[in-house]
């Protein structure tokens, strides 16, 4: 019999091959179609009303000028009077008209009044937060007054991450039609599955109604897991336009402001170490915010968790800004800037290079050889031992360069996925599936591990994912995708062709069916290539009838066809320009440890994804809000800088694609490398300039004010 | 965006004609990459909008009797980039074009349209008006976010600075811009063209709303030598955080004229006659460019968050006075 | 339930847009609050050019070389008249303020946010978008780099470098890495995919025609 075990490295056709994703010249060519792009017949357009204001309390709406403007087929109030407004953007009504523009002057002609109350909006001095600030309790390990006063040497300092804004290129939002009984959704979600158990709770109506098709995405990063209240009211907008489909897509400023964000994270940061660079203290005073929630503890001391002595105090600040959202990775890019600058630090103060600190506490960490390994190899990358040079000692004029260590580490085991594999008796094969593909290339590697599992080339397997109808499978989050939807194929795919081998074994000297092989488009028995029939002639001994089959990956009982728990190093190259303070990253790389790649091609793209992802939070992107008037200033795309094509520089990712990994099975590879780049970047910053910049992103303005002893 | 009516005249007259005395009531339309920017945020709802980008008064690019050399308020910005023998007499004209590094702007854009755009304040595109008010009538970016506000010549009011690339240069060459109106032509320093306002009403430049910048002219270059230095953040599209254009003649290698501008540091382009001043008389060196930079923003009055700007004025200075002298 | 097949009608052809439904419904806006403006009979300011609007006017696009035509108002924008009347989606509403490149089109051979152009102003121009760039989507050289060095991800912003990366080769066939990066510079990403966008196009160039 087929088994479920992976192939060996060696006997694989597809998985591990660097295919290129399926759908890419779909997408490259504008063809491929989003919950945005859809143009349903009598598509009517949403426009919403939202609160300018950070804090305040609806005292009257009015909107009876709006129901009777030109176009207009439905109006709705999505918040009522006496409700407390909470942060700038909130979605106060929602209009559907026969053209967008109608939409629009719609919206403006809604009166509303409010009552403005004080805010606060800002979260980077947990001094100036007052009540708005929740302790979160003091966490004590070892003896860290002890450990205070026995290091031979200690490196206190602040460090923070402002708030980033998901920025979903594709913004959030819906093509929806609720007709008569049945809704018919156009989603821009993560979790195709799940969608209309969401949405049908929010409208009381059984899950069982709605019907949830998308066949691409325009990025979600982790902010796009619920139907939201918009998917909400778009249903009802189209129910009470007579069931016309409406679209709604939010407008790029509402997008960043409330459709979802990375908490803040800082901190004071002690660290103590012996005489030999073993560090025996951690004390932090951290505080993060994600709104009006407040934020989360950081995983804080990263990655070196096992550093004896620890005191640590968190808490969390309550902000009148939209609500934070899981963000690749959710706190660990903070966590790991926190833990890795602290330490960067230290060793400058210890007069050591960071890379022997680093190395020397390997042991503090739960995967010690991992690390040793990776910083050893991403040294060699970077050509770190003769490159690097004391803090500020590699100055030629007024450029400076300089290098800097990050590290990361995470689960990315399966989630719940099942998947159906359809054989029919002419040969074509289906595997369906609910699950959706992010840009990851979900849709490639199920074809990979398909057509693999059948002996088949990739145009044999016709993959049909995006769609509710399908087996459920669960959301794309947590970088859980890749193990559960392989596994689900793969047990799904060698079932049925176990159940063919059943059918096809009689007609091979009645072979045992568990004798049977399939490859290279053909099946027949083992070792014996001659002794068989084409794929084809096998699934006509089918009859009338496909063979059907659904597989389920069980995240308790994952077969060892996926695991989670990597580790990975970056570390980055800098030119500073010392005297207007312009940072340009040189050189990143990445070594990642990881599982089973099943497309490296794919795999390496998140990988060089998150590192780009990295440049950007480390030098160019933050949320800017201002306290007076409690709005966001940059919810655009102009000052809420990204990196562009020439702002990235040279980009290294070295997968630890071997056996002894390969055997682990597959994990999944979104989040871990999204950590790391920052403190890499950060520390490569301070070791160029010869000081600490707090603060990412490591803008002009902080650098110069950090050189010259201003506080920003 | 707020519904207007939309006229296409096909000549400078008919487009003088269709413009009226209010910007509400009409606004000119060239590349469009701001005036839309402005409409679908609210800032900003003309009545009408008159397209001139056809005109064929505004085209164009060439020398003019005296040496010097038109260039037509419609030519884009590409088109001046590309413009070789431009490029070869105006230096810091060019290295200001090169600095809107997205093509798609550079394709879009309209020398005139870079000249006349409203500033890029965040209070300002955020509903605040161009003097960013608050509630209490005074000023929001004091005490506010002003890490990319003005260093100089704020007086303490008007805080943005002008978005202008071409503006510096064009006041370092000692350009002048060409105004038609119904009742004719007018000509203006492009120093003088740009202007602080007293109130939010008024604009921060000299043109009325029934007026039309049809040409700018660059008087003969021969005997200088000029560049610019932009520091920018970013080598994708971003804005400049500070620039400087300056153009210097020179006579037994000592500075005889220099003129100097500074962008992104003033609610106009800056032109600073106290660095200009410093330099003349002195050959071009780090001691004398370090001096004129220093007298570039001896009079800066930076805000909370941007004295680092104090110091990249002085750096872009000095740089593009090293990069003029060659 | 499968992906809808309806493209090329579009409600707003048959939703009362039409000229004459449009001035209809303006008594009863302009009664309520002054947002829209009646329309001017031609000529109704002597030397003036003649003013079109507010409301919705026939206009003809050329549009990958066929000659088009919508009714929409004079403030919609050339990108909202593609993606919605003309349903040509290829080109994609990012930041919708001529600042990510998501909207890129050729306008008479040069790239251009679509976003940031009214539709009613691109009359007379020679437009192009992604899917008559890429009219042979099996053989054409850019897409077959783009796929080859997997120059994408969500894939949203990839059509608009896609005619960006089209923008620069016409203008510049053989462009160095340096002039590949620049030539992208209007256009942004976020998942992160610009390693393989330089590839892809350094790439392409070296192959030729692309």
């Amino acid at each position: 019999m087929a088994e479920y075990a992976w192939p060996k490295m060696s006997e694989r056709s597809l998985i591990g091959k660097r295919i290129s994703r399926l759908d890419g010249a779909q997408k490259a060519g504008g063809r491929a179609k989003y919950g945005s792009d859809q143009n349903p017949q009598r598509l009517l357009y949403a426009a919403i009303l939202t609160s300018p204001h950070a804090r305040a309390k609806l005292t009257s709406i009015d909107l009876s000028a709006a129901k009777s403007s030109p176009g207009v087929t439905a109006v709705i109030a999505v918040e009522e009077v006496g409700k407390e407004v909470q942060w700038e953007g909130t979605i106060l009504a929602a209009v559907a008209a026969e053209t967008e523009l109608q939409a629009r002057d719609a919206v403006r002609k809604i009166r509303v009044e409010y009552q403005v109350l004080p805010h606060v909006v800002k979260d980077d001095d947990v001094a100036k937060a007052g009540n708005n600030a929740k302790p979160a309790g003091e966490q004590v390990q070892g003896d860290p007054d002890a450990a205070k006063s026995s290091a031979a040497f200690t490196s206190q300092g602040f460090y923070g991450l402002p708030v980033l804004t998901h920025c979903c290129l594709e913004p959030h939002g819906q093509t929806v039609q609720w007709s008569g009984n049945e809704i018919t959704v156009w989603s821009s979600t993560q979790a195709v599955s799940n969608y209309a158990g969401d949405l049908g709770a929010q409208l009381e109506v059984p899950a069982t109604s709605i019907k949830v098709h998308q066949d691409h995405i325009g990025g979600g990063f982790g902010s796009k897991f619920q139907s939201d209240q918009w998917g909400a009211f778009c249903a009802r907008l189209s129910k009470e336009s007579g069931g016309r489909p409406v679209k709604f897509f939010h407008d790029r400023n509402i997008e960043l402001m409330i459709a979802g964000n990375r908490p803040s994270h800082y901190a004071k940061v002690t660290v103590g170490a012996d005489a030999s660079g073993k560090i025996t203290l951690w004390e932090s005073e951290s505080w993060s915010s994600g709104g009006i929630g407040g934020g989360n503890i950081p995983p804080i001391p990263y990655v070196f968790t096992k550093i004896p002595n620890q005191r640590k105090n968190h808490n969390a600040i309550s902000t009148n800004n939209g609500g934070q959202r899981a963000w690749r990775a959710p706190n660990h890019p903070q966590a790991s800037y926190l833990t890795c600058c602290a330490m960067d630090d230290l060793a400058a103060k210890m007069g050591k290079d960071p890379l022997e600190l680093f190395l020397t506490n390997c042991e503090l960490t739960t995967r010690e050889d991992a690390y040793r390994r990776q910083l050893n190899k991403a040294a060699k990358h970077i050509d770190w031992t003769s490159k690097w040079k004391g803090r500020g000692k590699s100055r030629q004029g007024y450029l400076a360069k300089g290098l800097g260590i990050g590290v990361n580490t995470w689960g990315g085991a399966g989630h719940e996925s099942t998947a159906t594999a359809r054989i029919h008796p002419d040969g074509t094969v289906e595997i369906e599936c609910g699950t959706q593909d992010l840009g990851t290339g979900t849709r490639t590697i199920m074809t990979q591990v398909a057509a693999d599992t059948l002996g088949l080339p990739m145009e044999g397997i016709r993959l049909k994912i995006g769609d509710n109808a399908y087996p459920a499978s669960g959301g794309s989050g947590g970088s859980t995708t890749v193990g559960g939807v392989s596994s689900s194929t793969r047990i799904a795919a060698t079932d049925a062709l176990n159940l063919l081998f059943e059918k096809v074994a009689p007609s091979l000297d009645n072979a045992a069916p568990g004798d049977l092989e399939a490859k290279n488009g053909r099946v027949y028995v083992k070792g014996n290539p001659s002794k068989g029939m084409s794929w084809a002639e096998a699934c006509k001994k089918l009859g009338v009838a496909p063979i059907e089959v659904q597989g389920r990956n069980n995240p308790r009982n994952p077969r060892g066809l996926n695991t989670g728990g990597v580790a990975g190093v970056q570390m980055a190259e800098v030119t500073v320009d010392m005297e207007t303070g312009v940072v340009v990253l040189d050189k990143i790389v990445a070594v990642q440890d990881i599982g089973l790649v099943v497309n490296p091609k794919t795999a390496e793209s998140q990988v060089y994804g998150a590192m780009i992802m990295n440049v950007c939070g480390s030098l160019y992107e933050e949320r800017v809000v201002d306290q007076i008037t409690g709005r966001m200033l940059n919810a655009d795309m102009e000052f809420y800088k990204l990196a562009g094509a020439p702002d990235i520089g040279e980009m290294i990712c070295e997968l630890e694609v071997d056996e002894e990994n390969d055997s682990r099975g597959i994990i999944g590879l979104g989040e871990p490398p999204t950590v790391g780049g920052l403190a890499a970047i950060g520390n490569a910053v301070a070791n160029a300039i010869g000081v600490r910049v707090p603060m990412v992103p490591l803008t002009p303005r902080r650098v110069l004010d950090a050189l010259n002893g201003r506080n920003s | 965006m707020q519904a207007f009516t939309y006229a296409n005249p096909k000549t400078l007259k008919e487009a003088l004609a269709s413009l009226a005395g209010s910007w509400d009531e009409a606004a000119v339309l060239a590349g469009g990459t701001d005036l839309l920017s402005l409409m679908k945020q609210d800032v900003y709802a003309p009545k009408k909008v008159v397209n001139i980008k056809g005109l064929k008064e505004l085209k164009g690019m060439e020398r003019t009797g005296d040496g010097g050399f038109r260039i037509g308020a419609a030519v884009t910005i590409d088109e001046l980039m590309k413009n070789r023998l431009l490029g070869e007499e105006f230096p810091a004209l060019r290295a200001a074009a090169q600095g809107i590094t997205s093509p798609q702007m550079r394709n879009m854009g309209t020398v005139g349209g870079d000249l006349c755009q409203r500033p890029r304040c965040w209070y300002y595109r955020n509903g605040f008006g161009l003097l960013a008010t608050g509630t209490d009538g005074k000023s929001l970016v004091p005490s506010g976010e002003n890490e990319f506000h003005a260093i100089l010549g704020h007086g303490n009011k008007a805080f943005f600075v002008s978005a202008s690339s071409f503006g510096p240069a064009l006041v370092a060459y000692g350009a002048k811009l060409k105004i038609a109106s119904a009742s004719g032509v007018r000509e203006v320093n492009a120093e003088d063209f740009f202007r602080v306002p007293a109130s939010a009403t008024e604009r921060e430049v000299d043109l009325k709303p029934n007026e039309i910048l049809t040409e700018i002219v660059l008087p003969v270059s021969r005997g200088s030598q000029s560049a610019t230095y932009e520091v920018r953040q970013k080598e994708a599209f971003d804005w400049p955080l500070v620039t400087a254009s300056v153009m210097v003649k020179l006579s037994g290698g000592n500075v005889s004229e220099a003129r100097i501008a500074l962008g992104h540091v003033a609610p106009t382009p800056w032109r600073s006659k106290e660095a200009e001043q410093a330099i003349t008389g002195k050959a071009i060196t780090e001691a004398s460019v370090e001096s004129a930079a220093t007298a570039a923003v001896a009079a800066a009055s930076p805000l909370s968050q941007n004295a680092y700007k104090v110091q990249l004025a002085k750096v872009a200075l000095k740089r593009a006075l090293l990069a003029a002298k060659g | 339930m499968s992906s809808p097949k309806e493209t090329g009608k579009h409600p707003g052809a048959e939703a009362g847009v039409s000229r004459r439904g449009f001035l209809e419904v303006t008594g009863v806006g302009g009664a309520v609050v002054g947002t829209v403006v009646l329309d001017q009979p031609a000529q109704a300011q002597g030397a003036g050019a003649r003013a079109l609007g507010p409301g919705a006017v026939p206009i003809t696009l050329n549009v990958n070389g066929k000659a088009l035509k919508a009714t929409v108002e004079p403030r919609m924008t050339l990108l909202d008249t593609l993606r919605g009347p003309l349903d040509h989606t290829g080109a994609k509403r990012v930041c919708d303020r001529g600042t990510c490149g998501a909207c890129t089109v050729m306008m008479d051979g040069k790239s251009v946010y679509a976003c940031t152009i009214l539709a009613i102003d691109a009359q007379g121009t020679k437009i192009e978008t992604v899917e008559g760039l890429t009219a042979d989507l099996k053989n054409d050289v850019l897409i077959n780099a783009f796929v080859e060095h997997d120059a994408e991800q969500c894939g949203y912003c990839t059509p608009g470098f896609m005619v960006a990366a089209k923008a620069l080769l016409k203008e510049n066939p053989r462009p160095t890495f340096a002039e590949v990066e620049a030539g992208l510079s209007g256009n942004l990403c976020r998942c992160g995919t610009y390693v393989g966008l330089r590839k892809a196009v350094l790439e392409a160039a070296q192959k030729g025609r692309a």
